[in-house]
């Protein structure tokens, strides 16, 4: 059977339209369960965490270049530097550790 | 528009730049992946408006290029972006509950990884216009790397895509860890979340789950543990901090 790009494209954006949809306009009040809010409270923190490494060192084309950013990007964020700071300085650590015959 | 919500767009389209930057080099080869599968230009720069999901679309373009069915790439999309249903529930207890049904609907449209990420960053309530404001700019950067990715190729070299990269993961860190420094479970959540995430997906064991499966599965169990040892209240005094 011949597909056609155009349905296969609509399928992928209805669906992860209404993925992030449904519970943005179902979820109208506060929840008020201890737990589940904590649960909620809890998930941005474990997920950036596990969505960050190792990943950080395979996007890389040395995993040491990954883990100096990992490194520098823990450090100055630690140290108050802000979002556009820390993305930069990130990717200005990669950049050189990959120059260095080293690795 | 009132003046409040002007701010916030402002401030939103400020911490989309960096995020339009990241995207624009995700995108880039986001782009060959899509050329691969034989996406035109045109055909990708819409699929990437339309989903905002690097590993959904990454996910979809293989998919297409196996020529698979329209149904298994239905429930492959919703596996590989399971993760934004949780996000989204988080985001509902960010929106005060007065929040029309539009706005709900619209801030939707972007709930990704970085944007999630900023909103959830932000004091208090979220204002729907600051995400409005960093994904005006975000968007551009997104779709516009996957249109160039498909026409230039492999021109950008290497070093300088792979760099860019690291953006994003910056952009994690700038989020997760300042937060860290100042709440212990926090900062216990993250570096459990590191350690677990690289076994998970050193371990042959896991070799056969989806990146987008070990995502949902180590958040859950991470979130839950963390909630039932460490219950807070902290949605409620989050104001107080700043």
């Amino acid at each position: 059977m011949e597909h056609n790009i155009w349905i296969y494209l609509l399928v992928m954006a209805a669906v992860s339209y209404l993925i992030r949809m449904a519970p943005l306009a179902l979820i109208r009040k506060e929840i008020t369960n201890k737990y589940l809010r904590s649960f909620l409270f809890y998930v941005p923190y474990a997920t950036l965490a596990v969505m960050t490494f190792p990943a950080i060192m395979e996007a890389t084309q040395t995993p040491a270049a990954g883990l100096c950013a990992l490194i520098a990007g823990i450090v100055l964020a630690w140290k108050g530097c802000s979002l556009f700071q820390v993305a930069v300085l990130c990717c200005a650590v990669a950049f050189l550790v990959e120059l260095l015959p080293v690795f | 528009m009132t003046q409040e919500n002007k701010i916030c767009f402002q401030h939103g389209m400020r911490d989309g730049s960096p995020i339009a930057l990241g995207y624009f080099a995700v995108a880039f080869t986001l782009g060959i992946a899509a050329r691969n599968a034989g996406l035109s230009a045109i055909q990708a720069l819409i699929a990437s408006i339309l989903n905002n999901a690097s590993a959904g679309e990454y996910a979809g373009f293989a998919l297409i290029a196996a020529g698979s069915s329209y149904v298994e790439t239905a429930i492959m999309t919703l596996v590989v972006n399971a993760r934004y249903l949780l996000m989204s529930c988080a985001l509902s207890q960010k929106l005060k509950a007065d929040t029309p049904l539009r706005h709900r609907m619209a801030v939707a449209y972007d709930v990704t990884d970085e944007i999630f990420g900023i909103c959830v960053a932000q004091p208090g309530y979220l204002n729907p216009w600051y995400a409005y404001g960093a994904i005006v700019v975000a968007i551009p950067g997104w779709a516009l790397g996957t249109f160039f990715g498909v026409i230039m190729g492999n021109v950008l070299p290497t070093r300088v895509v792979s760099a860019l990269s690291v953006g994003l993961y910056g952009m994690f860190l700038a989020i997760i860890i300042p937060p860290a420094r100042k709440n212990r479970v926090i900062a216990g959540v993250v570096a459990v979340g590191f350690a677990a995430s690289y076994i998970v997906n050193r371990l042959p064991l896991f070799d056969g789950l989806s990146t987008g499966i070990k995502t949902i599965a180590l958040t859950v169990a991470l979130a839950l543990l963390a909630a039932i040892l460490f219950p807070t209240d902290s949605y409620s005094d989050k104001e107080e901090v700043h």
